[in-house]
């Protein structure tokens, strides 16, 4: 099977600042791979290439068949098939949650509204908030806004999903019900990429975990890797509890 | 009524009909002239921002009366003979759309970015990502600020006085001259100007306040 992404030797500067000095990492259809590292290592650096967000100044990207560093690829044709998720949520604060999540397969997939409509609910119930769709986002918690974050996302069927400290700006108890979505995701067979701080949730749900470091991946393995680190530096950060 | 027969307090409010006219003429034009301008203010490509740049600093640095005398004479030496109307009504496009232009630059800027890059990553074309996105939530922060500038819209009309446009001070002044009631008649017009303003300055606030709450 060929990886759905593949990094080889990515290189990404900003300005005269080198933030990935050579990242290789293969990501296979069907898996969940999980980002750690220090703050400011590249971590949404990294991911932020795979939808193009930030442009690569070397190596090779493949991402679902296209070749990001060659350039002359159908930019919205790949944001349609990579879904992102941010650490803020992003929900439109001016539609309720329903529009939210129509907007862009109506005005991208020109579907009806009524089609529209249903696909909103579909994946509002995947995520538990059916009975919040008409609601305005700054109604709901957090947690929930983070939720809907992720169904909009699914409404596009994306072929990948990254999420990028989705917890992080959430109050402790508010946390779970959005991991509790990934690892349902995650179950279904989604191929995702997050970027996260929760080791625990890293070691259960993922099947590879990148330890980045300095603007490489460090160290490269299963769960089983935050155990048995190493490195020093991995055997560090883990020891750190961070 | 203050030594002023009725006939005159309608001269007074025909003038005043003629400031509200105007002032809608500088609000339109001013809206269809501003809008690009605020985009182009607030656009990636460094051409437009330069010449719409220009056009503003152009605008803001000539005193309205001014402007209001170049319109009018210099297009009738072109060969146009201009009611004073139309003159006022393009000095007061002109002056209206460098200022909400950039009004409207600063609401459109005040939309976090991460608005228009959650857009992006849904595969909006930029011309969706503007209108569906982003716009509404530009217009919303630009109500109580846009509403407020009418006040200044109003007031400023009154510089057609300049090239005889019959507005509430031209008015007041012509009734002036036949009555030579000069405090009555012009605390008249200051009291008909506020009438307008007042409810405008009120609804900016209101507006404002809301916004704030939400
Ligand atoms: N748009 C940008 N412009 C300049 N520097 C940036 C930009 N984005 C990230 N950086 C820098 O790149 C480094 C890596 O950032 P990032 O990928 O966000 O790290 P992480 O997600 O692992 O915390 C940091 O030093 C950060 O300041
Ligand atoms: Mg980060």
């Amino acid at each position: 099977m060929e990886p759905i992404v593949r990094f080889k030797d990515v290189r990404k500067s900003f300005g005269t600042l080198e933030v990935l000095k050579g990242v290789t990492l293969d990501i296979m259809p069907g898996t969940v791979t999980a980002l750690i590292g220090r703050s400011g290592s590249g971590k949404s650096t990294a991911l932020r290439c795979i939808n193009a967000l930030e442009q690569i100044n070397g190596g090779e990207l493949h991402v679902c068949g296209r070749a990001l560093h060659n350039g002359g690829f159908d930019l919205r044709a790949l944001r349609q098939d990579v879904g992102i998720v941010f650490q803020s949520y992003n929900l439109f604060p001016h539609l309720t949650v329903a529009q939210n999540i129509m907007l862009a397969p109506r005005r991208v997939k020109k579907i009806g509204k009524d089609e529209a409509r249903a696909l909103a609910e579909e994946v509002l119930s995947q995520v538990g908030l059916l009975e919040k769709a008409d609601n305005y986002p700054e109604q709901l918690s957090g947690g929930q806004q983070q939720r809907v974050a992720i169904a909009r996302s699914l409404a596009m069927k994306p072929k990948l999903m990254l999420f990028d400290e989705v917890t992080s700006a959430l109050d402790p108890e508010l946390t779970g019900e959005v991991l509790k979505v990934i690892e349902k995701l995650a179950e279904s067979g989604m191929t995702m990429v997050l970027v996260t701080h929760e080791m625990n949730f890293a070691e259960r749900v993922a099947d590879q975990i990148a330890f980045m470091h300095h603007g490489t991946v460090w160290e490269l393995g299963s769960g089983e890797m935050l155990r048995a680190p190493k490195t020093p530096e991995l055997q560090q950060f883990v020891g750190s509890g961070l | 009524m203050l030594g002023l027969s009725p006939e005159h307090l309608l001269f007074l409010l025909r003038g005043a009909g003629w400031t509200i006219v105007l002032s809608l003429l500088g609000f339109v034009g001013g809206t269809i002239v501003g809008l690009p301008v605020a985009l182009c203010r607030s656009s990636k490509m460094r051409s437009l921002r330069v010449v719409s740049s220009a056009y503003v600093q152009l605008v803001q640095g000539i005193p309205l009366p001014v402007i209001m005398f170049v319109v009018y004479f210099g297009l009738s030496i072109g060969g146009y003979e201009l009611p004073a109307l139309v003159a006022a009504g393009i000095a007061m496009t002109a002056y209206s759309s460098a200022y909400l232009g950039e009004i409207w630059k600063g609401c459109i800027e005040a939309v976090p970015k991460t608005q228009w890059e959650a857009a992006e990553c849904l595969a909006l074309t930029p011309v969706q990502r503007f209108v569906d996105v982003i716009l509404p939530q530009a217009v919303r922060i630009a109500i109580p600020p846009t509403v407020g500038f009418l006040v200044q819209i109003v007031k400023n009309t009154s510089y057609s006085v300049v090239i005889g446009f019959f507005d509430l001070t031209y008015s007041a002044k012509v009734l002036n001259n036949s009555t030579f009631k000069p405090f009555t008649v012009f605390t008249i017009a200051a009291l008909l100007y506020f009438v307008i303003c007042y409810p405008l300055s009120v609804l900016s606030r209101r507006y404002e306040r809301k916004l704030k709450r939400a």
